[in-house]
């Protein structure tokens, strides 16, 4: 296992973002975690530092004779500077709690990511271990998959904390059982465009599953994202919650397929406009606010399922995503930039971009 | 974004709700989800279980208003901590409190049941090396800690040996 320098890899852990998955015009990715914890030691939140660093120390020593994660690089966060901390965020890598919240960086913190395969661990987050796998589309049962055998494979070293009754124990009571938590990052116009979304979202409510923000808890909806997860952990088995979910989402797929075969029948050049319109104004704005560059890849979004647009791909649309974002910016400027600049330097990113998938369609069809 | 309550401050919480099929979110700066009651650390992130972690403590120890639980032998961590904070402080919380997290898990769950993969532990020797392990390490960092050199290093040097041991 090596330590890691965010500098020397570009697309570090970003594999899930080139589309190649089932159903990716509507599903961007699925993720699967699960939480564990050791036995012996307080929960991370309550660990006192020389406890976190041994947590850290016999998971890295288990980890080390791992033929799953040989090839693996693990990220000690306090290692990583501030905004190196934001980009693994805006990668969708760690969460915010790893990163300490609001509060100074957690020492011991790790984060540890497969070179092969879409999988790796958050260490001493909440809990000791969350085991997560992150991939393209829409495909819970792959992923919990993914997961599961990294999960035998650690659990045959690590002696866990298991109750006969409740499961796995976690810090957290909402996530003890089977610890697992499998979420779809999902974009649903075509449901807000013809207002069904909210009978939508209530009915996924009651059926045990719950919705978030792109950021995950607390985080806002923006860009017709949707990230929908599986509200409950105990009472039910990994595999009944990984089809449920599965079952559901389906569902949501097929719905939102349905809304814009509605919006195409019915209102055909008023789609065709908005999309073209998002695409324009991606194209030459002078000056983008994130929130507005992400209701505008919306648009495009819609526009490439709907076969509206000949370009750019689902893979550029997802890239700008995440380059386009506040810490990446400052990155790709190695400065630090004031909300205004961030804007004009977003503008750049996106235009750029868009400019050089059209230069590359071009040459395609010549 | 500017608060949508004073239109002043960049707002850092928001809020969404779902009120008679309508969604709406609240866009609120730190000072006025204050006000509101909405603590910009705890909205996003605990607000919803520890005020029903406090609901349900006031309701448990109600119940048995004559039972004092806690606190916990292991962390310390005492009822007041887990119904604050929402979290519990170790595995051993779980048998410390089992009478109240068993109405909590059944209001959160629907269930007590784990009903997923029956976990089975690393063999007894491999468990024994790891808490041994875990037990040296926790001696180290004390002697380290204390700066009481000579005595970390015949530690370091009993991890050496049982590492090696794997290894071998």
């Amino acid at each position: 296992m090596r330590l890691f320098e965010l500098r020397s890899m570009p697309d570090f852990g970003l594999n899930w973002l080139d589309a190649s998955g089932p159903d990716s015009d509507i599903v961007l990715s699925t993720r699967v975690r699960l939480a564990r914890n050791l036995q012996g030691y307080p929960f991370s939140v309550r660990a006192k530092p020389a406890d976190r660093a041994a947590v850290l120390a016999t998971i890295r020593e288990v980890l080390e004779r791992s033929a799953q994660l040989a090839d693996a690089v693990i990220v000690e966060i306090e290692r990583l500077s501030p905004r190196e901390q934001r980009m693994m965020l805006e990668r969708h890598l760690v969460s915010r709690e790893l990163l300490g919240g609001d509060r100074e960086t957690p020492s011991s913190s790790a984060l540890v990511v497969s070179m092969q395969k879409p999988v790796g661990l958050m260490i001493n987050e909440e809990d000791h271990l969350r085991l997560q796998s992150l991939t393209s589309g829409f495909g819970p049962r792959q992923t919990w998959h993914l997961v599961d055998s990294l999960d035998e494979d650690l659990g045959s070293e690590l002696p866990y904390a298991f109750h006969h009754e409740f499961g796995h124990l976690t810090s957290c009571p909402t996530n003890c059982g089977t610890g697992l938590r499998a979420s779809v990052l999902i974009h649903l116009p075509g449901l807000v465009l013809t207002k069904e979304i909210h009978k939508v979202l209530q009915g996924i409510t009651q059926v045990g599953l719950t919705f978030r923000g792109l950021y995950g808890e607390g985080s806002e909806v923006i860009g017709n994202l949707f990230q929908v997860s599986n509200q409950t952990t105990l009472g039910k088995s990994e595999d009944d919650l990984i089809d449920h979910l599965g079952k559901i989402v389906g569902q949501v797929v097929e719905y939102e397929r349905q809304a814009r075969a509605v919006l195409l029948r019915d209102a055909p050049y008023v789609i065709e406009d908005k999309v073209w319109r998002a695409y324009g104004l991606l194209r030459h704005a002078r000056s983008l606010a994130f929130d507005e560059m992400m209701n505008l890849l919306s648009g495009v979004r819609l526009g490439l399922s709907l076969k509206l647009l000949p370009g750019p791909s689902v893979y550029v649309v997802n890239r700008i995503m995440i380059y386009a974002q506040n810490a990446h910016l400052e990155e790709a400027s190695a400065g630090t930039l004031s909300s205004s600049e961030l804007d004009i330097q977003r503008a750049v990113l996106v235009r750029t971009a868009l400019a050089e998938a059209e230069s590359s369609t071009a040459s395609r069809t010549e | 974004m500017l608060c949508d309550h004073c239109g002043k401050n960049e707002a850092e919480v928001h809020l969404t709700q779902i009120v008679d099929n309508e969604m709406t979110t609240v866009h609120l700066c730190p000072a006025c989800a204050a006000e509101k009651g909405l603590d910009a650390g705890t909205v996003t992130k605990n607000l919803p279980l520890s005020d029903f972690l406090a609901q349900m403590g006031k309701a448990a120890l109600a119940d048995e208003e004559a039972t004092i639980v806690g606190p916990c032998t292991y962390c310390h961590t005492t009822v007041d901590d887990f119904r604050r904070t929402g979290r519990l402080g170790c595995p051993h919380c779980y048998s410390v409190f089992e009478t109240q997290l068993r109405a909590i898990l059944r209001r959160i769950h629907g269930s007590t049941y784990h009903m997923g993969k029956v976990y089975v532990p690393p063999t007894s020797e491999a468990a024994e090396r790891s808490a041994r392990l875990a037990g040296l390490r926790r001696k180290l960092q004390r002697a380290v800690e204390a700066e009481d050199f000579e005595r970390a290093a015949v530690i370091r040097d009993q991890i050496r040996e049982i590492e090696a041991g794997i290894e071998g």
